[in-house]
Order: C-alpha cells, then structure tokens, then sequence
C-alpha cells in the first residue's frame, strides 16, 4: 500500500486512527477496497481489539480508520515500546493491495 | 492591529512538551505575528505536572518555561506579539509568577501577564462520576487520583486578550481554542457565527502540533521528502476576516507545506470528521477544501459548525504506580535465535520462579517488538535487543525485573551485552465530563 498511499496515525485513549491518502486519484477505488474495517478486524485481532468505523472524504481521496481498544491500553498503559501507536500508520500500509489476485487483501 | 496584507497572522513556537526552541525564536523575529502559540500540554504530561506539583508547589508547568520565556518574550516584545501558552500545567499560578520574575530580570517594563485558572475542578468533582468512553466511575480507580482538569475554551482567554495581556498562560486551555480566541478578539466573531467559529478551529486544529503540518512526522524517504528537516520552519496561519486561511512557513527554513501535509494533520487523533469536539464548538472538517498554492503555501477554506458540546472534557490523572524497561543486545549469526532464548528465560523467571503477575511483556527488537501482537513475524535482523517492560504497584517487582534481565549476560545466552535499565513513576488518565456551570475560569494580570 505504501506505492499508492501515506498515511498519520493519532492516538486519544485506548483508540487508534489512521488516515490514509491515495497520491493518484485513479488509485482511489482501489484503496477502499483494500483498507476496509473487516479486514482490518481480520489481519489484527489480537491487536484491534474493539470496533472499526472508516470514514470516507471523497472529495480529498481518503479515508479515515478508527479502531477501538486498539492500544493495548493507550499511551500511559500500554507495554508496547511504542505506546501512542505511532507505527499503526506503517502497520496498515503494510497491506497488500487488494487487485483482485488470488490472497490479496483476504 | 492585523500585520499582514489584511489578514490575522499566527505562528506556533510550540506543538508539544518538549518541541524545539530555536526555530521559534526565528519565526518570532521574523514573522511579523500577531499572536505566537505554545501547545504543551497532552493527556500524558498534564499528569506527570500534577506529580512534579505534588513534590514542590512551586513546580508542576512546564519544565522547558524558564529557557522558552528568556528566548521569546524580548523578541516577541519587540515585535508586539502576544503569546499564548498552556505551559502553566498544573500550576498556572507558579507559571505566571516564574514568568513575571524572567521578564524583570531581562527588564522588560509594564509587561501584562494573563494566568488563567479555574480548570482544575478536583474539588467539583463527585467520585461517582462515569468514564467518558469506557465502563465504569472514578470510585473504580482505586489509586491515589493526582490531578483533574477540565478542558477550556476560548470563552475562558477571551477575558486575558481584552485586559490587554500580552503573555496569556494557562492550565488545561483546549489546544484549538488558544488560536481561535484571539481570532474571535480580533475580528469580533461571536459565540453563534458557527462557521466561523469552525473555520478558527480548523485553523488550531492544523496548528497545534507545530511542524506537524510543515513537515514533521511524515518524511518517508523515496516517497515523501522533506528538505532540511533538522531546519524545520515552524507553521504560519494567515486567517482573513471570514475564517479562510493560508497555512505556510518562513522562506529559508526547512520542512515542506504542501497538501499532503495538510491533509494528514486535518485528520490527525479525529474520529468523525464531521464531529471534532472541543468546548468551543462541534467542529465539522468533512467538507474541508486543501487547495496548494504552491511555494509551501496552502489555501483551507469550508470547515463548518454546530453547537458546543454540552459538558466539559476532564482528564483525570492518577498515581499508577512505575514502569519498568531493561534490555541487553545480541548480535551476529543466530543473534534472533538467542534473543528469543533470552526471552523466553526471562519470561520463566519472573513468572514461574518469583511468582509476579502483573502485567509483563518481552519482545525482540530487530525480530519483532512494535508489532509484535499484530501477528506480523519478520524476518530477524542480526542485530537484536531483548526489551522487557512492566507495569507494576509494587517497585520490589520492577526492581526484580531489571536484576532478572541484568542476570542475562552472565546466566542467559551466549554473547550478551549493553545492559541498560530504568524504572519511572508511571501516571495513567480517564476523562469524565463535568457540566460547564462547575466550570468557573478566573483571570489575573501580573504586571512587571
């Protein structure tokens, strides 16, 4: 994800979001359809342990993930050695993109 | 009073608790701002203050006040730029007291200093009161509670840029709210121009992490370059009459502006985009145009509101006893394979051998560790470091778990090395809301 996306992570409690943009407009589709709230459940559940809502901004090609329980406590609990959830950002563009090839983004 | 081609110009000399200071002092010089912001204050270290606070009441704000205040208040005098500060902590009084003796000491005369109180609401506080956004009411804490501040907003500055001040400091003032008071000052917006109060708030919201949103935390090399970050220009916002603004830097610094770096911190720590809450205003950023102009200058416009949120956000701090970290490294063939053992003994002692439950985590950097419990394995690095944290009530624990890790490079794995350990106070947050009427700000000017 990291060819056709950036991404910031911010952290309030124990609840992680992650925006994330598309450099080509023409990549959009395919950023939703790789970064959905089920898969994120799916790729991380020991580690998002709460619901996912993703916010769609068509009009500037992102979306915004926010993923409940998701800092193994927050920042002044979690035994993480990042503790804010700062690399959650590199975490979710570490997806394979979802291009419609057998295993990508399932 | 506006100094720049119409517009209200606000810089940020600060993001967070220990941002950097020379950088402020060049765009106080030369940066012809009405008004210099300095956001210190987070859910972390406005506990940590109440601490400091504890152990000397004349401490408890921020640690870096005294070198910010001697760097910036002769050349934001100069330049008749009033600063904005949450660096008062958990002592705004002590704050503004320290900062009143640095600005006699470098004799600057008839200097109007703004302390802001009230939001500490430890008093008004009843113990039942629920968590904001999880089960539960601070009679389940069950550990000593060190601070409780309420979150102010710009009606609570208003009163200390009317009386003239020209340094305003405060406790827990509401990031956002420290540019859009000066902003409803300055171009009369009141409490029902809601998108205006919007678009002040988009302003602060872009703001308030300094370089954030000029190029800090977002180099990725390849993909994102940055020129010059060890240079790094803190942000300007230029804000006209109706809420638009430009968001751009000095010329000869380092960092970019452009739309990506806007874009990432519009929706930097929001959940709803179209529901960012601060006392001010329920914030709408879902409609929010990014046009870039070019030559690190960035055109915002379109943020919207509704009415204020009802009730006030408390963090409530609490004594939560200490971390501790400790860790030795290992490198060469296998240097993955031995951390892992040396984990893995750790792990046996602490647990089996003494016994201790609370919570415990070993991780290998270089193999595994930030994302260890995202189930991503890595292939190992030659070059690994065992890390062990805890959290714990009792020090004997922490205590027990740098001498366990210690032990390693004699009784654990072959080859060893770098010990280092560390036990901190730790301090952990909830919020709870409070209803504003418990909420009374109180304004006093400290006169040099």
């Amino acid at each position: 994800m990291r060819d056709i996306a950036h991404a910031r992570a911010g952290d309030k409690g124990n609840t992680s979001n992650v925006n994330i943009w598309v450099y080509d407009p023409d990549d959009f589709e395919l950023l939703k359809r790789t970064v959905t709230p089920e898969r994120i459940k799916r790729e991380f559940p020991r580690l998002i342990r709460g619901d996912v809502k993703r916010y769609v901004i068509e009009h500037l090609r992102g979306l915004n993930l926010v993923m409940g329980e998701a800092l193994e406590g927050g920042v002044n609990a979690s035994l993480n050695l990042d503790t804010h959830g700062k690399s959650w950002s590199y975490l979710i563009l570490g997806l394979a993109l979802d291009d419609g090839e057998p295993g990508a983004g399932r | 009073m506006a100094k720049g081609n119409g517009t209200f110009r606000i810089g940020t000399g600060a993001g967070f608790s220990a941002d950097r200071l020379d950088p402020a002092v060049d765009l106080a010089k030369r940066g012809e701002l009405d008004v210099m912001v300095l956001e210190c204050l987070g859910e972390r270290t406005v506990a940590f203050a109440h601490r400091d606070r504890m152990a000397d009441p004349r401490r408890g704000y921020n640690t870096l006040l005294d070198r910010r205040m001697r760097a910036l208040l002769p050349v934001c005098g100069e330049a008749g730029t009033v600063i904005i500060s949450n660096m008062g902590a958990a002592n705004p009084r002590a704050a503004a007291e320290r900062t009143r003796e640095i600005a006699r000491e470098l004799g600057l005369k008839g200097l109007k200093i703004a302390c802001i109180e009230g939001d500490d609401v430890s008093k008004s506080l009843g113990k039942n009161e629920p968590f904001m956004d999880e089960p539960g009411t601070l009679a389940d804490i069950g550990r000593p509670i060190v601070g409780m501040n309420a979150y102010l907003g710009a009606d609570a500055i208003i009163p200390a840029l009317e009386a003239g001040a020209d340094v305003v400091i405060g406790g827990r003032l509401a990031d956002p709210s420290m540019f859009l008071a000066p902003l409803m000052r300055h171009y009369g917006w009141t409490k029902s121009d809601l998108a205006k109060l919007g678009a002040g708030t988009l302003v602060g919201h872009l703001m308030e992490c300094g370089m954030q949103i000029t190029g800090g935390y977002f180099a990725d090399p390849g993909m994102k370059d940055v020129p010059d970050l060890s240079h790094c220009g803190y942000p300007i916002a230029e804000v006209a009459a109706d809420g638009g603004a430009v968001i751009t830097k000095l010329p000869g610094t380092g960092g970019r502006v452009n739309e990506a770096t806007v874009k990432e911190q519009l929706l930097y720590e929001v959940h709803d985009p179209a529901a960012y809450l601060t006392p001010d205003i329920t914030a709408d950023f879902s409609r929010v145009t990014v046009k870039d102009l070019g030559q690190d200058r960035v055109a915002i416009a379109n943020a919207g509101g509704r009415a204020r949120p009802e009730k006030l956000k408390v963090t409530v701090g609490f004594d939560a006893g200490v971390a501790a970290e400790a860790g030795v490294s290992y490198a060469g063939p296998a240097a993955g394979a031995r951390g892992r053992l040396a984990a893995e003994i750790v792990e046996a002692r602490i647990r089996k051998i003494h016994g201790i439950k609370s919570p415990l985590r070993v991780d290998v950097i270089g193999s595994s560790s930030l994302f260890a419990t995202a189930g991503k394995q890595r292939a190992d690095s030659e070059d690994v470091r065992l890390h062990a944290s805890m959290r714990t009530t009792d020090r004997g624990e922490a205590e027990m778990l740098l001498w366990e890790v210690e032990s390693l490079l004699c009784c654990g794995p072959a080859g060893g090395g770098g010990y280092r350990g560390a036990i901190t106070a730790a301090v952990e947050t909830k919020s709870v809301l409070i209803d504003r009427a418990l909420v009374k700000p109180i304004v006093e000017i400290l006169v040099t």
